[in-house]
């Protein structure tokens, strides 16, 4: 056992918490992250823990598990006072947590994988690898996961590994689950089945904490719900006592009636013009227009080469042929500062690595496409670097301490905030967005969605690649659906419907047209 | 932040206008915070120890010549380790610097004794120089091979062409006036190689913290796909410091030539590894991302004045080699030990 035998034993009763957190303050350089919030885990349920970005989720995360140490409060273990000084501590006393992107090792074995740190040992002292095997494989099984120990994990998929992270987790013999955005990366079958594990985890009487984004889940698998807002506790209770408003209602402490901007788009003339665009394996014969003050949905399921198109229009990768007409002109952008040269700009879907530098401030982030405005004669102005990134930062409602903050320190949705301002900033006539909420919170959607409409309005064209049904019908005035790297339906109007959507892109009843 | 859909709707509207601005400082911190801060604070009190010890090590040290003879023990130095600072930040290295000297030296021996005037024999020593960095440059932005694979190969290469060409043999022909960018003084006690040291710590300090292409090379170092996605010409930006290293390495080959009045294929044997050591004393990030030049002028002072200090008090080189690796691996691991002891 890595935690106190002795302490193991004695089970708290049902309603009283494993763990819980009181009066827990954690203050960083002009920001209180946490200001004296309070957190109940109780055996055997789920507690889901929502509320915006900056709310302070991830802060209480990396105390829970020894990451950062509180500046206030107390930390309580079955009633017993107990402090975490290192993720090891907060691991020994069966606290553990699940990541969004936990790091595994592809090189490696399953079975080193779930035990890379304390795998068991020879009276040699040597890794003991036939224990080693039998008690990943007892684990993987007792999570259902038919995977064989001995493989690589460069060979599993990424819902395979998702399950050899959760043994991971299990294998120091937690009592305490953190999941931290599980589902972020998973498809519709794969969060199905962790819905099932985390029924098993409960049943084995193990309290779980749980953080996600997305409502359903959270009525689908929580028992209990604790809201922070801005760092402060909000409120706690049964998740069958509340709806889904109430819950919006106490994250946002304001109510949110409609989720999207009403607009009345009025479209301009055509600014962007693709002709029988296609490249070797990526995607083939694209051919749409977009007007100014439109927004074009891009639907399709993962891998339908949507982003790959997108990312050949600001010239990343090459068409093998195709031409594109800015207001008329054909234009032949090679690379990403040709592009926005000609007023295409495209804010990425992996924000950490292809929007943000996230080591540099934010100011410098915002300024980097747009610096030969702000610059003379290539000596960079910071006067005018500062004013340009608090305009456009400003307009999108970003929360940071300061401008100079590394983007790194912000949370998902600032990070978001600061790659479109940036792009924002240089004028662009046509922007991209693809998959422009991913992972971020209610409030920082919505602000991304009003701010989408507000450009609409302004004469911006723009392109928005999703995933999301919801945000696609919700904001699109016209849905290009792709396919295995064709467009194999335009949809607008009345026709904008989840199941038109969902059937062109899974090509159900498409055979005969194929 | 209150929305109302009235003003969703009126997007002309100047933003300030519109919400409850909040208001984000530029900045929590002033400059002089920064300054006191900072990696080149601590390294500049060790300067200032080592230059106190020196005073009291030996008697011969305060006196002008001396001091001025101390600076060049990392004048050519420093001015290849301005440009590989600029590299290294890029995230790439170029461990060629001191082969492209000796092919540069040896370039430049050959022209002499074939009997060519000093303009032309500058202007082979930063020709070799920029053709070596272009020969880098080409390897690893095009091919786009690892720099310091690709330079390791370089580093035998150059000094290989100068053995072929020298054997055992040395160029020692230099016309008169050659002599003076590694031997003449500007003024007093102040030689050329310090003037132009100086000169070029200027000219680097405001390239890499003043222009564009500076920040350039910082977001290229911190995040090379983010740079290309934001329209920096990433390839660009290294060839050109791969070209500024190789030119540097020419310009110290120049002065080294002069000052020692010969070439042998040896010459600046070893040398790529005091530049590093200068650059990552400096402060420079051997990772990439971060740095300043600032901070390589005083790494530059330390190194100089500790050699020069041990040199005076007759400790062997290959001893100094010694307390120049515990300086280097003391100054980095002091912050990681002082941040230990507070938590």
């Amino acid at each position: 056992m890595p935690y106190d035998t002795t302490s193991a034993g004695d089970t708290p009763p049902v309603g009283q918490p494993i763990l819980a957190l009181n009066g827990i303050e954690k203050v960083f350089p002009g920001v209180k992250a946490l200001d004296g919030v309070h957190l109940s885990l109780y055996p055997g349920q789920v507690t889901a823990l929502v509320g915006e970005n900056g709310a302070g989720k991830s802060t209480i995360v990396k105390i829970l598990t020894g990451i950062y140490q509180p500046d206030g409060g107390e930390i309580l273990l079955n009633g017993t006072a107990i402090t975490f000084p290192t993720a090891q501590h907060a691991a020994a006393a069966g606290v553990t947590a699940i990541h969004q992107e936990t790091v595994l090792f592809d090189e490696l074995t399953v079975a080193e994988n779930i035990f890379l740190g304390h795998a068991p040992r020879t009276r040699l002292g040597l890794l003991d690898w036939r224990a080693m095997r039998r008690a990943a494989q007892a684990i993987l099984t007792s999570i259902g996961a038919d995977i064989d120990p001995g493989v690589k994990l460069a060979e599993l998929g990424i819902a395979s590994k998702h399950l050899v992270a959760i043994s991971r987790a299990l294998s120091i013999d937690a009592r305490v689950v953190v999941m931290d955005e599980p589902t972020a990366a998973l498809s519709h079958k794969e969060i199905h089945e962790l819905y099932e594990l985390v029924e098993k985890l409960k049943a084995q009487g193990k309290a779980i904490l749980f953080i996600s984004h997305k409502f359903d889940e959270i009525f689908r698998i929580a028992d209990r719900y604790t809201v922070f807002r801005d760092g402060q506790f909000v409120a706690e209770g049964r998740i069958d006592e509340v709806s889904e408003s109430d819950l919006v209602q106490m994250m946002v402490g304001r109510s949110v009636d409609q989720v999207f901007p009403q607009r009345t788009p009025t479209l301009g003339e055509e600014i962007l013009t693709v002709a029988g665009y296609a490249h070797p394996t990526e995607f083939e014969d694209i051919n749409f227009t977009l007007r100014r003050g439109e927004i074009l949905g891009f639907y399709g399921l993962v891998g339908a080469g949507r982003s790959e198109f997108m990312q050949s229009l600001i010239g990343i990768t090459r068409p093998s042929k195709g031409a594109v007409k800015i207001e008329g002109h054909v234009r032949i952008i090679r690379s990403p500062a040709e592009a926005i040269r000609e007023g295409i700009v495209y804010v990425p879907e992996d924000r950490g690595k292809q929007g943000a530098i996230t080591a540099l401030p934010i100011f410098q982030n915002v300024t980097l496409p747009s610096l030969a405005q702000t610059s003379r004669n290539g000596f960079l102005q910071l006067a005018e670097e500062f004013d340009l990134a608090r305009e456009y930062t400003q307009r999108l409602d970003l929360r940071a301490a300061s401008l100079d903050t590394p983007v790194g320190a912000l949370s998902g949705g600032n990070q978001q905030k600061v790659v479109i301002a940036k792009w924002l900033a240089t004028k662009p006539r046509v922007i991209i967005l693809d998959e422009p909420t991913k992972g971020i919170d209610i409030g920082s959607k919505a602000a991304v969605h009003d701010f989408m409409a507000e450009l609409a309005a302004e004469g911006l064209a723009i392109i928005m690649v999703s995933s999301e049904l919801p945000e696609i019908l919700g904001m699109s005035d016209r849905v290009i659906v792709m396919r295995e790297g064709r467009i194999v339906a335009e949809v607008s109007g009345d026709e904008m419907t989840p199941q038109t959507l969902v059937r062109h892109a899974a090509g159900i009843g498409q055979e005969d047209a194929a | 932040m209150s929305l109302s859909d009235t003003a969703r709707t009126q997007g002309a509207t100047p933003a300030t206008q519109r919400r409850d601005p909040r208001q984000i400082p530029d900045r929590l911190t002033t400059r002089g915070q920064r300054v006191l801060k900072s990696w080149e604070a601590l390294l500049l009190l060790v300067g200032i120890a080592i230059f106190v010890a020196n005073c009291f090590a030996s008697p011969y040290f305060l006196s002008p010549w001396s001091l001025s003879d101390a600076t060049f023990n990392f004048t050519e130095k420093a001015m290849i380790a301005f440009a590989m600072a600029l590299l290294i930040i890029s995230g790439e290295i170029d461990l060629s610097v001191a082969a492209i000297i000796a092919l540069a030296s040896t370039a430049m021996g050959a022209a002499a004794t074939a009997g060519f005037g000093t303009p032309v024999l500058v202007g082979i020593g930063l020709g070799t120089g920029l053709l070596c960095g272009a020969f880098n440059g080409v390897l690893v932005t095009r091919l786009g091979l690892p720099s310091i694979v690709v330079t390791i190969g370089t580093m035998s290469l150059f000094r290989g062409l100068s053995y072929i060409v020298l054997g055992d043999g040395a160029y020692r022909g230099y016309p008169d006036g050659f002599a003076f960018f590694g031997q003449g003084y500007v003024f007093w006690v102040v030689s050329f190689e310090f003037v132009l040291f100086a000169v070029l710590a200027v000219i680097f300090t405001v390239l890499l913290h003043k222009t564009n292409f500076g920040r350039a090379v910082f977001s290229v170092g911190n995040n090379a796909t983010a740079a290309l996605f934001s329209g920096i010409r990433v390839p660009r930006v290294k060839m050109i410091l791969f070209l500024l290293t190789g030119l540097m390495s020419g310009v110290a080959a120049i002065c080294l030539t002069s000052r020692l009045g010969s070439t042998r294929p040896s010459i600046g044997l070893g040398m790529e590894l005091e530049v590093v050591t200068m650059v990552v004393l400096g402060g420079v990030s051997i990772l990439g991302g971060s740095g300043s030049i600032p901070g390589i002028v005083i790494a530059a002072f330390v190194l100089g004045l500790l050699t020069f200090g041990l040199g005076l008090l007759n400790v062997p080189g290959i001893v100094i080699s010694i307390f120049t690796g515990a300086l280097l691996i003391g100054v980095i691991a002091l912050p990681r030990l002082i941040a230990k002891g507070r938590r």
